[in-house]
Formats: C-alpha cells, structure tokens, sequence
C-alpha cells in the first residue's frame, strides 16, 4: 500500500505544469492515495487547479503567513510532518523550487533523497542519471523508512486534466525557524511559452554573439510559438538571463521540437535536451559535436540560415 | 572575523566522459582525471574573496573520501584555503551521511559560514548542503549567483527557474553555489610550493561515533539510451521539407 504525497510548486496564483508531471511519477509507483500538498497564503485557487489533476485524490491546504513566499527552511518542517501522517512516499519537482526543498524535508525525516527519478521500478525502485546524464542508475531506497525523491519532469507526461479531487485545509505544529527572509524574486518579463513546458523550443549559443542578435531568435520564435533557450556561454556573456540555460545545472527540457544554433554540443548542454523529440541542429563547423545527436543537421552560418528559416515559415 | 568552512569533493574531472562498466557494476573512473567539483572551485574563490575584502578570517577545506582526495585538498590549499581537513571514510558517502560528517567538523571547528557547491557533477544529487544546513538547524542558500555580507546576515541572489531571488539569512549559515557567483583563480606554481607546508589533518570518520544513515543501494548501472544518427541536410529548403513531414509545419 503506498501513499504519495505531492508537494505543489506555484508562484501564489498558478499551479507549476511540473505537478502534473510528478503526478504521473506517483502514479507509476502505483499510489493507491495520490495527494497534493499546496502551502501558500490564501492557496484557495492554487489548490483548486492542483484538484483537477487526474488521479489525485485530495488537496491539502497549508495556508499561513509564513508560507507566503517559498522558503525552504520553512516549509521543509511542515511538510515533514504531513509527510509523517501515513504517506509512504514524498514527490516533488526536480526544479530549482524542488531541489532546494526536498533535501530539507529528507533530512528532517532522516531519510536519503532519490533525485531526478526517471522511471519507477518498483516501489522503492528508481531508475536516475548521474554524471550529465553519461550513466543510469538504478536506486533502491530503504525498506521502512519514507521514501523522498524528486521527479525529472522531462521524464514524466503530464497527468490529465478532468479530476475533481476534494481539497481541505491541514495544519501542523511544526516549528518554523525566522532566521531566512524572503526579499523578491526578479523575473525577467517574457511572453513567450515557459522553457520547461513548451512543445517548440529554440536556443542560442556563444556564436549569436551579443543580445541584439538574440533578436533574430526571438523573431523566429515568435513565429513558431516557441520558448526561447540558451547554452551556458551564451548566458554567462551576458546575451540573455539565466533562467534560459538549458543543460546539466540549468534547465532539463524535453519539447517536441528543439533548435540548437551556434550551439557546439557539449555534455553539459546536451544533458537538457536528450529527451526532446526532434532536435535541429545549425552550427558552422560540420565537426561539432551536436550533430552527433541531432536529428537535422544543417552545416552553415547562421546568421545566413535563420532569416532564411525565418522567411520560409512566414510564407507558409 | 567570520570563519569559512568550504566542501571540496574530488570528481571525475568535467571534460571527461565516463563510460558505465561492460557488466553493468559501476562507472568505469579507474585512471580518469579526477578534480576539485567545479562548483566547489567556485565556493572556495567566494570564501577567498570575502578574506580578501576583509570580510572573512580563516578558510578551512574539507572533503570526505579516501588519502586520493589529498590531492584535491592540496589544491584548495594552493588556491588559498589555509587549513585542510580530510574525513577518511572508504566507500559510498551518501548526502545524508556526508551531511552528518559535515555537521560533526562544524561542532569542532564553529564556522560562521558553510559554502559548498550546489551539486557534484558526479552523482548530480544536489542534496548536501541543504541537508547539512538542516541537520544543523540553520539556514540555507543554494544556487547563490551573489553573496554580501553585513554584519551577522548574508544577502543572497540565487538562480531559480522563474529568475534571480534575493534571500536574507542569519549566520551562520550554508550557501551552495552557482556557477556565475565568480570565476575562480587559476593556481600558479609559487602556491603550489606554499602549499606544501600548509597544514593537511586527517580524521577517521568511524572515531566521529556516528551511527550511518539510512541508505539507498545502487543496484545497477547502465548507459544512457542513444538518440539513433540523424541526417544532415543541404540547405533551409531540405530542413523546412522535413519539419513539414513531420508536422511541425503546415
Ligand atoms: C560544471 C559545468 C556545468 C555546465 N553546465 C552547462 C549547462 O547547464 N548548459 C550549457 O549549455 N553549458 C554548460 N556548461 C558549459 C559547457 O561545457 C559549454 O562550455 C557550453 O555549453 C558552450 O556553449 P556554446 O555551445 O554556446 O559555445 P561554444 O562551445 O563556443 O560553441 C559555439 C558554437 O557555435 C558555432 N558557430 C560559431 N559561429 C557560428 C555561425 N556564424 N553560424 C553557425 N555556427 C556558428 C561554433 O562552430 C561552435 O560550435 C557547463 C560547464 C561546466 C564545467
Ligand atoms: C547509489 C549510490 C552509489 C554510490 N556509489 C559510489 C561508489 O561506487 N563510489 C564512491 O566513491 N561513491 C559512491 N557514491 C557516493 C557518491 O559518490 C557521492 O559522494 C554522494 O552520493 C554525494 O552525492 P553528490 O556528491 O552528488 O552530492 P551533492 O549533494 O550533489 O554535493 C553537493 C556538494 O556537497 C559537497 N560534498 C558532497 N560529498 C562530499 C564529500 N565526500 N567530500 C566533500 N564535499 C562533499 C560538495 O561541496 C558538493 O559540491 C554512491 C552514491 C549513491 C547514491
């Protein structure tokens, strides 16, 4: 008998799309209780959307002051003590809000932590990646003690929509320590689909060469309704904002459609997108290495191809 | 003056590709190139910086492995740390039980910050430090991409999905790091020297009389799944055509 408990990311008004996802990693350990945890200020609405999610059996509302910006060490205590009201198995996202939290909560419960599960096994049995994604690992937690993990979510399809789980208020006791403040959050302003969930994704390298030149990406993406990545060069140049990288110590993503340009293809980068469906891949130098998993090579500058890709979809 | 304690752990070194062993036992890492974690490089630079501002007083190294990871303490001392610990332990040291080694220097040695590197690339956990920090009560930064210090708080900015978010947290307290919080220095062959006659403790960790955690048990490894070989096309005209079969254009 196992009995999952999901913990919510959300920014106060929407549900993350990864919740779903970690949903779908619940199921397939075969929960015969499915719940979502939402520890906010006022989560009414964040709970109701985490409600619809298929498969889920209640919500669970920590609703407090202190739970009104995500602070690991505030939260980690009240959801060690939810986890500890008969959950056999704790899931939340492998997202920077996840891998901060999670090992939190591990430690409170003196458990280890399973990261970035890729596949379930078994009940206690995770299949994860280690060195980039070079190698698979396959994990068994230890009998008896709750099992506390976080999901890859470019592993895991997002459960359905058309649940009607009920939702409720819970309350711990837990201790919550006022030694970490909550300043703010700079988000960098953006229209687009969000990297982690859109179906078209197209990045940049060190080769686009300064942030007016991203332009001729974001046009392009625009047109193709996509998401707008990068490699780590092009972030640490200062061409765009770090929420764009993609790679090992970036974002993970896994879109139907992926554009590499001016991307070389190191490991690192290459870690975020194995998963991707179709991966395109425009580079000058007909020895990088990205043409080694890409699915379409084209060998060229691109500053010459992209407008010409550009001019192509505007005409169909 | 704010005493640091910096991780340092000894990994295959980042531009190698491992390879998983043909009957599925492990990673073959026999004869690699082994290094300081990348991120932990960073964390070490920080703690440098913060002495040089005057902001910080002693740096000690520590990491947790067998007498190999000497090597990778000598180098943490070329760079600068003043002191190196080694925590002799054999074998698999999980993030919890790290974590609890970790937390028995700190009860020794009373550092007012704990910087470590978000993750090792090796096993990619990214556990450690926010189990330390938990194990020890105290607050935690991960992902930092800049840290200023004042008085007995640290100003944090760390690197999340939806941006850059500023956190405020008592010392002491643990930071792990991001890769843009600095570029650490490159060692020159003078501080090697220096080095040498820099102090290098070693402690078992079995004399620290803690009961090991629970853990989890790796039972196989294999590779990763292989994408199968795509084709290279001429020109935009061939990749439109193929994007359009495919669907992804109408
Ligand atoms: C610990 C660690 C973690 C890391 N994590 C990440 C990560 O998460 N994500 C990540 O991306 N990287 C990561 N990296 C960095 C990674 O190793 C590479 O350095 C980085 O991905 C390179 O970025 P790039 O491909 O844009 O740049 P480069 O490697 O410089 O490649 C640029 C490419 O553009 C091509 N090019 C140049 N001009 C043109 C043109 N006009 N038209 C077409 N092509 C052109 C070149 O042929 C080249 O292949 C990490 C590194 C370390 C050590
Ligand atoms: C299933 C499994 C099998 C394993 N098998 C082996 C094995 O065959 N051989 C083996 O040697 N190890 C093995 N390990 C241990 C492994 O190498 C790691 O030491 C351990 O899991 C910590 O994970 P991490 O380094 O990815 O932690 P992370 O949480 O990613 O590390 C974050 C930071 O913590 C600090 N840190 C972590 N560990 C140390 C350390 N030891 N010393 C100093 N600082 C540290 C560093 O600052 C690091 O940047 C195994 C672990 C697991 C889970």
């Amino acid at each position: 008998m196992s009995a999952v408990l999901v913990v919510a990311e959300h920014d106060g008004q929407t549900l993350h799309t990864g919740v779903a996802r970690v949903a779908s990693c619940g199921k397939a350990i075969g929960a015969d209780r499915l719940d979502v945890a939402v520890l906010g200020e006022d989560c009414g609405g964040v709970a109701q959307q985490a409600a619809q999610i298929e498969g889920v059996s209640r919500v669970l509302c920590l609703d407090r002051s202190e739970n009104a910006n995500p602070v690991a060490a505030v939260q980690a205590p009240q959801l060690a003590a939810l986890a500890g009201t008969g959950y056999s198995h704790v899931l939340g996202p492998s997202t920077t809000f996840g891998k901060d939290l999670m090992p939190r909560v591990a430690a409170l419960l003196g458990v280890p932590q399973v990261s970035d599960i890729m596949s379930v096994e078994g009940e206690r049995r995770f299949k994860r990646p280690i060195y980039a994604g070079n190698a698979v690992l396959t994990v068994e937690a230890p009998a008896e003690h709750i099992v506390v993990g976080t999901a890859r979510l470019a592993s895991w399809p997002a459960a359905a929509e058309g649940g009607e789980a009920d939702v409720e208020q819970a309350q711990t006791d837990a201790e919550l320590p006022d030694h970490t403040s909550w300043l703010e959050l700079k988000s960098a302003e953006s229209e687009r689909p969000d990297l982690q969930s859109a179906s078209v994704v197209v990045s940049g390298g060190r080769a686009l060469g300064s942030s007016e030149n991203f332009s001729l990406l974001y046009d392009l993406a625009d047109r193709l309704g996509a998401a707008v990545g990068a490699s780590r060069a092009a972030v640490d140049a200062g061409y765009v904002s770090n929420d764009m990288q993609v790679g090992q110590t970036g974002k993970i993503i896994a879109p139907e459609l992926y554009f590499a340009i001016g991307i070389s293809g190191a490991i690192q980068h290459l870690t975020g997108i194995k998963d991707a469906g179709v991966i395109v891949a425009i580079n000058k130098d007909p020895e990088a290495p990205i043409f080694e998993i890409a699915d379409i090579g084209l060998v060229g500058d691109l500053f010459a191809i992209v407008p010409e890709i550009q001019a192509a979809v505007e005409g169909s | 003056m704010r005493k640091i304690l910096v991780t340092l752990k000894r990994v295959v070194d980042y531009n190698v590709r491992v390879r998983v062993k043909p009957d599925g036992s492990g990673v073959a890492i026999e004869g690699l190139k082994m290094s300081v974690n990348p991120f932990d490089e960073i964390a070490l630079e920080e703690a440098l910086r913060m002495r040089e501002r005057g902001e910080a007083g002693e740096i000690l190294a520590v990491t947790i492995g067998g007498d190999e990871c000497q090597q990778q303490l000598r180098t943490g001392l070329a760079m600068g740390a003043d002191r190196a610990l080694l925590v002799k332990r054999e074998g698999e040291v999980e993030p919890l039980a790290a974590a609890g080694i970790l937390l028995e220097v700190i009860r020794r040695e009373e550092p007012d910050i704990v910087i470590m590197g978000k993750q090792a690339i090796d096993d990619d956990c990214n556990q450690t430090g926010q189990m330390l920090a938990t194990l020890w009560g105290r607050p935690q930064a991960t992902f930092a991409s800049e840290v200023k210090l004042n008085g007995d708080t640290a100003r944090v900015t760390r690197e999340v999905d939806a941006g850059l978010e500023t956190l405020e947290v008592r010392l002491p307290a643990v930071i792990t790091t991001d890769l843009r919080l600095n570029e650490p220095r490159y060692i020159k062959l003078p501080d090697i020297m220096k080095a040498r006659r820099k102090p290098l403790e070693t402690l078992a960790a079995d004399e620290l009389g803690l009961t090991a955690p629970p853990a989890l048990k790796a039972l196989s490894y294999e590779p990763p799944a292989q994408r199968e070989k795509g084709v290279v096309v001429d020109d935009v005209p061939a990749l439109i055509g193929m994007l359009r079969e495919r669907g992804f254009l109408s």
